[in-house]
């Protein structure tokens, strides 16, 4: 080893690259197995048509029905994916690899949460569509905004669902405890995300629902700023 | 028991100082240690072979010397460097285990190339193809790990571990699965290690195997080094290394 510590062979761990190279290698592995993909999507469409033949609409208006049917499938499919997202690093321990290489935890994590952003956005895709079919809501540009309130609560999902997934993913009941541990935690996502889906599909004015706007970013700041902090405490054994 | 010293410092080895050491290593999972008080100096292109029964804490040393554990008391310095340590310190160590290490749906060069980029490794298409070549594996560079058989998994996890020239290589049960080219090219690869300088830690349940690397061997148990003893250039008395293992092990002499 030379005195300065520095190789001309090797660079500098580089944070979004390597978190990049992370989330990379995470979706090609679901692109090539489309296990959890399938999975999750197969869950959202049965989801969505249960609810719809359980529902009757003269006793409630679809308005009210489908936000809530929306966010109900958002947060259990998101939920398969997230169990994933470690197993597949700890069934040949190359999880012990990542964590012996020049990349730091942070941008692990970080990787971590951009490939299971992608994933849920990737089965709302699905869902969103599904949702609209079934319960024959009115298609319009508000869908756009509704589009903005899913991408900002798959934010939230991913940040602390990743950092719940890692702690659970050390444990024998990993299945079990990761619903356990989340659903609390998703609760402050979900409310909002679905006042805010009301207020669109109601036809009312977005400043209306914008109080509800503001608690979702509010959650993405705070919880994907403290899940990057917490992270590297929860990789100890 | 207090473990003793190891200090292995092969002829010619780097007057600059270890380039590996642990002082008076303790981990314990609740209330058992796992390993209790081991200290070690390893210089340059030193090779320390570890023996000893399942359970005496093998594993759980090397996971500590690799920075992937932290220990209970005690520390691990690499270079003069405390691991686990930064990035820089992080990259030169090496990792081989009875586990693969990869990613079955990924390629065998997938899998090879995401280590090397990784452990920042410049040009890792390049480093990649040539370790390949060096495990002789490269001619099932394209074909996903899964399909691959045992034996050529671990071939291609050891590529993984080696692709980015670490300075202290950590090997537990390497040769699990290799059958006779893949031994000797594991060996022909930790032989070219240590003659770049690279400080190699080596635990085995095969004595031959692992003292014909090594130019030190100790055996432990109960978390602990029972033994140590030089390994001569000249060669080593395997069948009498393997009557005191026998006498320190099995019939509870330590």
């Amino acid at each position: 080893m030379s005195g300065s510590r520095l190789s001309t062979t090797h660079r500098a761990p580089s944070y979004l690259a390597d978190a990049w190279r992370i989330a990379r290698k995470d979706l090609l592995i679901e692109f090539r197995t489309r296990s959890a993909f399938l999975a999750a999507t197969v869950f959202a469409v049965l989801a969505v048509v249960i609810f719809r033949f359980t529902w009757d609409p003269t006793a409630i208006p679809a308005m009210d029905l489908a936000p809530g049917v929306l966010w109900v499938i958002f947060t259990f499919s998101g939920l398969l994916g997230l169990n994933r997202s470690f197993g597949l690093e700890l069934a040949e321990r190359a999880y012990d690899g990542l964590l012996a290489s020049q990349v730091s935890r942070e941008a692990i994590f970080t990787g971590k949460v951009i490939a299971n952003f992608v994933f849920v956005m990737c089965v709302q895709a699905v869902a969103l569509p599904a949702v609209a079919l079934f319960f024959d809501l009115p298609v319009g540009p508000s869908w756009w905004i509704i589009v903005g309130i899913v991408l900002l609560a798959s934010l939230g999902l991913s940040a602390v669902g990743t950092l719940f997934a890692a702690i659970a993913s050390n444990t024998r009941l990993a299945e079990l405890l990761l619903p356990m541990m989340t659903l609390p935690f998703f609760v402050p996502l979900v409310i909002p995300a679905a006042q805010a889906t009301a207020v669109v599909l109601r036809g009312q004015p977005i400043a209306d629902g914008m109080a509800w706007l503001k608690v979702l970013l509010a959650f993405d700041l705070v919880f994907v700023s403290a899940c990057i902090v917490v992270f590297p405490f929860t990789i100890e054994e | 028991m207090q473990s003793p010293h190891v200090t292995a410092a092969p002829e010619g080895a780097s007057a600059s100082g270890p380039a590996l050491t642990a002082v008076a290593l303790v981990r314990a999972f609740g209330g058992r240690r796992a390993v209790n008080g081991v200290s070690l100096t390893l210089h340059t292109g030193a090779c320390l072979a570890l023996f000893g029964p399942n359970g005496a804490g093998k594993t759980t040393l090397l996971r500590l010397l690799g920075g992937l554990l932290k220990p209970t008391t005690g520390a691990t310095r690499l270079h003069g460097q405390p691991l686990p340590g930064d990035a820089e310190t992080r990259r030169l160590v090496g990792l081989i285990s009875h586990h693969a290490m990869l990613y079955p749906a990924l390629s065998v060069r997938e899998n090879v190339r995401f280590a090397a980029e990784c452990q920042g490794v410049i040009n890792a298409d390049d480093a990649t193809t040539r370790v390949l070549t060096q495990l002789r594996v490269l001619d099932r560079a394209d074909t996903a790990v899964r399909y691959l058989s045992r034996g050529l998994q671990q071939r291609v996890s050891i590529a993984r571990a080696l692709v980015h020239g670490p300075q202290l290589v950590l090997l537990d049960e390497p040769y699990t699965g290799l059958d006779e080219a893949g031994a000797q090219a594991l060996t022909d690869a930790l032989g070219a290690l240590k003659a770049n300088g690279a400080t190699l830690v080596l635990v085995t349940h095969n004595l031959s195997e692992g003292l014909a690397l090594a130019t030190h061997s100790a055996i432990m148990q109960r978390g602990t080094f029972v033994d140590e003893a030089l390994v001569s250039p000249s060669g080593f008395d395997v069948p009498g290394y393997q009557a005191k293992y026998r006498a320190l092990v099995h019939e509870g002499l330590a």
